[in-house]
């Protein structure tokens, strides 16, 4: 077992693939042994993407030659076989969906997994997907991954049933059905002209079309990238994803915050992979950093004009997409470290900022009701709470109130991007970049990203505190009544982010390397098709 | 057969995507699986269209690549079959289940009002 470490890339896509087979077969109420195999799996899950962060980022030693590792299915060679492909980018991101799934996982083992059949399955066929998509090295694969985890998100945003959730996910599923039967026409004209599905090669093959062949790969490609805008929620494809994720349950939406950040990610993959002359939109020229502006705009519409903290938290998803848009299809590269920073601090912000205002709004009626509905249809309600409905079960923290009004200011300002936390520092590495690009980048472009980062901040900053004041500052509210499981998630989440915000300097220069690394197309080429490159 | 071939193509996506944009949540699915049935050919179709020749090699007939059909496309049209099976089936639970919450199949889960 020497070279055990030649494995690791495909333990994120097998671990959650167990585990949620294994989840399946105890009956609903041995909560603790359903409990320990889902703890268990996705620390594992955490512990193997932090060991290939360090193998990528060159901090030990690495199986493979290079920064990039290739994990071969089958020991089939790079274009017949499938890949995994693992570099800085896909360990980070492994690393953020592993952090982020044990917050949620953990805030939802209190009690929001008896909301419902099969959460912890679907919790790690979800992982699963996500895992398979920020790894794998094919097209196609992409695809599959994406379906399971859409599968899964569509259990999980039903988790809990009741009106509300069953119409937004009615909603959610028909978009996103329809967006995978694109991106199955687009990998389908994608292949039919290239003749391979493999990402690397499919770089290679790119630059030779011409005429007719040319085109009809651009057609491809902009259905593709429909897709990912969708995944995305990018402007004007987004109507649907602030319903979703304002009526999923808690953790549900907490997880959802990176479900996002696929379609970014994949957006980004493509594009350096398809870069250089006549690049397909929105993998080239000026497309998408509008398209991320006019994203910005709507979000932040959206935030100034959203009455419950559920829909603002969905509409700062929308925005924070935005800015990511905006950035990588800013002119040049020198935006993507500190946009990748800026989506990690707000992945997280926003992962602890959608199960905090469900702590925070639980003792409003209609969300007490909506639960009691739910729990009573699975007859799973416990005994400790049967006789006041309203009052949830657990341990009053006796500074319960402290803690949520600190949690939301953290979040306020992690959000909004204000000094000290993490959201400035990104947000401020993305200006200076910004306002350094010009010449080579146009200074109009410049001046607008700079307007839209600052206004939508402010927007932010507006309704978010206009909505704080009302949660925290009424008189005839109770106070919530929270368990350590449920604080502690999100007091954890939100302490990485402070831990970001002082280790600003050497997480900077990671993120710079990961873009480096990243924009550095012929180096993936290479080390999945060694030897092709003459 | 090119010609016959795309007006499937054509006529199925096309009275799908009408479908898709119907009010009611039947509709709404059966436009679904038009598309899919369109889209599963559509892939069909980029392996080339060829008359009686089988993606499987056949030892009778030797290893030469032009006597056989590109066996790509049949499989990731095996693939989409089963996703798109499995989505259709649970997309139809939850119409079902808005359906029973809601007394009404409209996709908003209310009726519109009427002027």
């Amino acid at each position: 077992m020497s070279n055990w470490q030649q494995h690791l890339p495909v333990l994120p896509v097998l671990l959650p693939l167990c585990a949620g087979a294994i989840l399946l077969f105890p009956g609903e109420t041995r909560r603790g042994l359903r409990a320990a195999i889902a703890l268990g799996a996705t620390l594992l899950q955490l512990l193997v993407a932090i060991v290939l962060l360090a193998m990528t980022d060159g901090h030990t030693s690495t199986p493979w030659n290079g920064e990039i590792g290739v994990y071969s299915l089958g020991n089939w060679a790079a274009p017949f076989g499938i890949v995994l492909v693992v570099d800085r980018l896909s360990a980070l991101m492994l690393t953020l969906t592993a952090t982020l799934g044990l917050a949620a996982l953990v805030y939802s083992l209190a009690r929001w997994e008896r909301g419902g059949i099969h959460y912890l399955p679907l919790f790690q066929f979800l992982l699963m997907g996500l895992n398979g998509a920020f790894l794998t090295g094919d097209l196609f694969n992409l695809f599959v991954f994406f379906e399971v985890l859409l599968a899964a998100s569509y259990g999980l945003v039903l988790h809990g049933s009741g009106p509300v959730r069953v119409k937004a996910g009615l909603h959610y599923i028909a978009v996103n059905l329809l967006a995978s039967l694109l991106f199955l026409i687009a990998a389908a004209l994608i292949y039919g002209i290239t003749g391979t599905l493999n990402m690397a090669e499919l770089a290679q093959r790119v630059a030779p079309l011409a005429g007719d062949e040319r085109s009809l790969f651009n057609l491809g490609a902009v259905l593709l990238g429909i897709v990912f805008l969708v995944k995305a929620g990018a402007w004007p494809l987004n109507f649907w994803l602030p319903a979703a994720y304002g009526a999923a349950t808690a953790p549900v939406a907490g997880i959802f915050a990176i479900l996002t950040k696929v379609g970014v990610y994949a957006l980004l993959r493509f594009a350096v992979l398809l870069q250089g002359p006549g690049a397909p939109v929105p993998f080239g020229g000026d497309w998408l950093f509008y398209c991320g502006l006019a994203t910005i705009a709507t979000g932040t519409l959206g935030v100034l004009g959203a009455q419950k903290l559920e829909r603002l938290a969905g509409f700062l998803v929308i925005v924070s997409s935005g800015t990511l848009l905006a950035a990588f299809g800013f002119t040049g590269t020198t935006l993507t470290g500190p946009a990748l920073f800026y989506l990690v601090s707000s992945v997280l912000g926003s992962g602890a900022f959608f199960m905090l205002i469900e702590m925070t709004e639980r003792n409003r009626a209609a969300a007490a009701d909506l639960l009691a509905i739910s729990f009573e249809a699975f007859g799973l309600q416990d005994k400790h709470d049967s006789e006041h409905p309203d009052e949830m079960v657990g341990v009053a923290i006796p500074a319960a109130m402290a803690f949520l009004g600190l949690a939301f200011i953290s979040c306020a300002l992690l959000l909004s991007g204000l000094p000290p936390l993490s959201g400035f520092a990104a947000k401020f590495a993305l200006l200076s970049a910004a306002l350094a690009a010009p010449p080579e980048a146009p200074t109009l472009h410049a001046g607008l990203f700079v307007a839209a980062l600052l206004l939508s901040g402010l927007a932010g900053l507006m309704s978010l505190s206009r909505l704080g004041v009302r949660v925290f500052w009424s008189a005839e509210r109770a106070t919530p009544h929270l368990q350590w499981m449920e604080a502690a998630p999100v007091a954890g989440l939100i302490l990485l982010c402070v831990a970001l915000s002082v280790g600003t300097g050497p997480a900077l220069s990671f993120f710079n390397a990961t873009a480096r690394s990243l924009h550095h197309g012929p180096a993936y080429v290479d080390a999945v098709l060694p030897g092709a490159t003459p | 057969m090119e010609v016959v071939f795309s007006l499937a193509v054509g006529v199925l996506a096309g009275s799908g995507v009408y479908l898709l944009l119907r009010p009611r949540t039947f509709q709404v699915i059966m436009g679904l699986s038009l598309v899919a049935y369109a889209v599963n050919l559509f892939i069909f179709g980029m392996g080339r269209l060829r008359i009686g020749d089988a993606p499987v090699i056949d030892p009778a007939r030797g290893s030469d690549p032009a006597l056989y059909t590109d066996p790509v496309p049949q499989a990731l049209v095996l693939t989409a079959i089963v996703i798109g099976f499995a989505t259709t089936a649970l997309f139809l639970v939850v119409l079902l289940a808005s359906r029973g919450l809601n007394g009404t199949d409209h996709v908003d889960g209310r009726e519109p009002d009427k002027e």
